[in-house]
């Protein structure tokens, strides 16, 4: 009975945990220059539920804070992927790679040497 | 036992969540044959700042990373590698001894003067470079090469430089450091000339209503000045500047990191000007001589694991000028007719302290406190005019940050309260008032990331003269297509006018001071309401392969109510409430071009309508030029490896001519035209830059030598009904060389 109440009260929590109206989280978003930048935190921010969403240009960490009741990761990642932005679960389709700007094509390794020269 | 388990089971799969794929591996050195585990050397991704350093037995571990395959191994003294990591795999890598290092340069030039594309209101950031063009001594001088604000000439007493924006002067700005108002009340005519340029870091110009976080004062816009910090200012910084009208300055920084959190700076500035000129002959000194101390000690404290931010900052500041007849000396003459002469002694203190908290958890949920106190007093007399003010203010605002629903729409919200005691001596009459008021405010701003954004503002307030009142403010960019940024604003402001403190120059006449209103809270007067609305059009384009701009601005501020100064009668100067209409119409078109490399040219020309309704008839505001032209070019060579470069720099400014106070009741001998000539002034500077810690400039302002032959009416009997120094339209002293060092130590 006790573990029952104890598995309870673990579901419990990890539960309100789901329900999180401030949720943190971060995913590797593959990218190169400030275009990148702001297409992928357009996509993030535009995601019903998403409160806040920071991409680094250096680390390609993009920050998160949404709510879990209204959104999730894979949501958010497809919403990303689908304007050509590799995500680590979800990779664009390669139409939507096609759609970036040639500056923004971070698969090139050429594009990534240039910008790594700035 | 089986609880434990699965708590641990838990707690563990919590971790692995919490942990990301580690990149193991390990590097060596190869030296004299051997390899050893070489400890100390760095590993990072190409292109990241992700990166890790080797431990005593030479292995790392740092976060894969499946967007990047570049692999960075380096280490002082050995060749610096590449690797391929395609996958995650152990690393084993040997680094080789190189014949020399590698020189890393990063080069990049940021403009010293940038308008914003995405912002809403039409906000112009001017960078500590931009502010050193012009080798300025304090804020008054700082916008020189700034088109969109005017600096008048010195007036004959002070030799302050007064400022003006969009065709309205200082007191319809609102003039914060950091975002606290500063030049107010008591210090409205003078408190330029009492922040040193040395101390500034950037300054934000607002043109338009601006926030209303900041007040309700505002009305033709907004300068904010943010000061140098303890923890990013240089160690060690010294500017020396001597002019040929006398003027010498010594500024010194000394800042000190006290602890992990807490940096502390001092800066001490000091100015002496003590030789007397008088190169137009007429017995009174072209400049005034003057002697100023100022000190400002600032505390700063972060800590980033807290959220928490904090800034304390302490001034003390002594003014002394004096001004009038070459002859005049102050202990024999003062209080008599020997001669004519003026002096001001001004003593300030301030305290100011900011306190802000920045959710750890919630990066856009933050808390801002400000307080501010200060205690101002002048004891001044301008030949047989006496004036004294003493003012004492205190200033607080509480400020909430956070957002609705996402980060796309944010709202400000919080509390202010100032309070203001004046006690103000003129001649034989004594002022007192105390003036205070709580608010409210409230500010939602919207950015689509895209092509729209807007700050829509409301504060009420509940003020002891000024009475309970609403303050609107509306601010929109939206963006037609690319590098364009289409503006418009819309506000309210209101202020109570201090008639004396701001008009303290006309003291230096023989004219006789009337208020000619008595029903009002404000001296008799009444406070003074004016709406701004303005458009701008900003669009960036190539020109022959290189950047450009060009911006239109149109504002107009429309006032319900006025205080009109009204010197329009050679004997007199009059206040009183407007009855009728006044507007200020301004219109700018700017263009910016940077030709070539380091090449930057900055033109721009204005247009002022101003008018109001004297008692008198419909005028035009006295000594506004209609026509203004502004350009400024700055060149500057490619920086060599030790740091050593040149500046250039050259500044050129025409005035159109200038409406004169009417003088047709005067005697013919002291009538003057209607419109006085116009004006072309040019300034030049070099700068040297030996080192990234040493630099010398040298400069001429107004080279050209342009004067304004007679700046003072009657100068020869100062006592009499006809002397005034006020119908000041150019420059008294012609021209002005000077030089400096500037020393920093990092």
């Amino acid at each position: 009975m006790k573990n029952v109440i104890l598995i309870i009260t673990v579901m419990f929590t990890s539960m309100t945990f789901a329900q999180n109206k401030n949720a943190k989280a971060s995913m590797e978003v593959d990218g190169v220059c400030g275009m990148c930048k702001e297409r992928i935190e357009k996509a993030a921010i535009k995601t019903k539920g998403v409160k806040s969403a920071v991409w680094n240009i250096d680390t390609h960490e993009l920050k998160l804070i949404y709510d879990e009741r209204k959104t999730d990761l894979k949501t958010i990642s497809k919403n990303i992927a689908a304007v050509g932005h590799d995500t680590k679960e979800i990779k664009a389709t390669k139409e939507a790679y096609e759609s970036v700007n040639a500056c923004c094509k971070y698969r090139d390794k050429e594009v990534v040497k240039n910008h790594s020269k700035e | 036992m089986k609880k434990l388990t699965l708590f641990l089971m838990c707690i563990f799969q919590v971790f692995v969540h919490a942990q990301d794929e580690q990149l193991k591996g390990v590097i060596f050195e190869a030296s004299n044959g051997t390899e050893s585990p070489l400890p100390g050397a760095n590993v990072y991704w190409l292109g990241s700042s992700v990166g890790a350093i080797t431990a005593e037995d030479g292995t790392f571990s740092l976060p894969y990373k499946f967007s990047f395959n570049k692999l960075v191994v380096s280490y002082v003294g050995f060749k610096t590698d590449t690797l391929t990591v395609n996958k995650n795999r152990y690393i084993k890598h040997v680094l080789k001894a190189s014949e020399e290092l590698d020189a890393v340069t990063v080069t990049s030039r940021k403009q010293s003067t940038s308008k914003s594309f995405l912002k809403a209101t039409n906000t112009m950031t001017v960078s500590a470079d931009e502010l050193l063009k012009a080798a300025c001594c304090n804020l008054s001088e700082s916008f020189e090469t700034n088109p969109s604000i005017d600096v008048n000439f010195a007036d004959a007493v002070s030799g302050t430089k007064q400022i003006k924006m969009l065709g309205l002067n200082s007191p319809y700005i609102l003039i914060a450091t950091e975002n606290i108002p500063a030049i107010r009340g008591a210090s409205q005519a003078y408190g330029l000339s009492f922040i040193p340029g040395t101390w500034v870091e950037s300054i934000q110009i607002t043109k338009g209503a601006g926030s209303v976080i900041n007040g309700y004062e505002s009305i033709a816009g907004q300068i904010n000045t943010e000061l140098v910090k303890p923890a990013t200012d240089d160690k060690l910084f010294v500017n020396a500047y001597a002019g040929a009208n006398g003027r010498l300055e010594l500024n010194t920084h000394f800042n000190q990191k006290v602890s992990d959190k807490w940096s502390t700076g001092i800066y001490v500035h000091g100015n002496l000007r003590n030789q007397k000129f008088d190169r137009n002959d007429d017995s009174f000194l072209d400049v005034p001589l003057k002697e100023q101390i100022n000190v400002m000690n600032r505390w700063q404290y972060a800590s980033p694991e807290k959220g928490l931010v904090s800034f304390i900052s302490l001034r003390y500041l002594n003014d002394h000028t004096q001004a009038g007849q070459i002859d005049f000396d102050p202990d024999r003459d003062r209080g008599t007719t020997n001669f004519w002469g003026s002096e001001i002694n001004t003593e300030r203190f301030e305290v100011m302290t900011k306190l802000g908290y920045v959710n750890p958890e919630i990066p856009y949920q933050s808390l801002g406190f400000q307080t501010a106190f200060s205690y101002h007093k002048q004891d001044s007399y301008f030949g047989l005019n006496i004036y004294d003010i003493n003012h004492s203010s205190v200033y607080s605002n509480l400020i909430y940050n956070s957002i609705i629903s996402d980060s796309r729409h944010k709202v400000k919200t919080g509390l202010s309260f100032t309070y203001d005691r004046y006690d103000e001596v003129v001649n034989t009459s004594n002022y007192e008032r105390i003036e205070n008021s709580i608010g409210g405010f409230f500010e939602y701003a919207f950015d689509n990331l895209d092509d729209l954004s807007l700050t829509a503002g409301v504060r009420v307030d509940q003020h002891n003269r000024l009475g309970f009142f609403v303050t609107p403010r509306l601010h929109v960019r939206y963006t037609p297509w690319e590098k364009s940024a289409l503006r418009a604003s819309i506000g309210r402001g209101k202020r109570s006018a201090n008639i004396f403190a701001e008009n303290q120059n006309l003291f230096a006449s023989s004219r006789q001071i009337n208020i000619l209103n008595a029903s009002g809270k404000i001296y008799g007067l009444d406070p003074e309401i004016a709406w701004n609305y303005g458009i701008s059009y900003l669009q960036g384009f190539n020109f022959f392969g290189q950047k450009a701009d060009v911006t239109f601005d149109f504002y107009r501020t429309d006032f319900q109510n006025q205080v009109v100064v009204d010197w329009e009668n050679p004997f007199e100067i009059n206040f009183y409430n407007l009855d009728g209409e006044s507007y200020a119409n301004s219109f700018q078109f700017e263009f910016n071009y940077n030709a070539f490399k380091g090449f930057d040219i900055r033109t721009a020309y204005k247009y002022y309508d101003i008018k109001t309704d004297y008692n008198s008839g419909k005028l035009e505001k006295p000594l506004i030029p209609r026509n203004r032209l502004f350009a400024n070019a700055a060149y500057e060579t490619e920086a060599k490896s030790n740091g050593s470069q040149w500046k250039f720099d050259a500044t050129y400014n025409w005035l159109d001519s200038q409406r004169f106070p009417s003088t047709e009741i005067s005697v013919p001998e002291f009538q003057l035209d209607e419109y006085s000539p116009t004006i072309g002034t040019l300034n030049l500077q070099v700068t040297k830059v030996f080192s990234p810690n040493f630099e010398v400039y040298l400069g001429g302002e107004n080279i050209t030598n342009v004067r304004q032959t007679n700046p003072i009416i009657s100068p020869d009997n100062p006592f009499g009904s006809n002397f005034d120094s006020n119908f000041v339209y150019g420059p008294i002293f012609g021209s002005m060389y000077y030089a400096g060092i500037r020393y920093r130590l990092n």
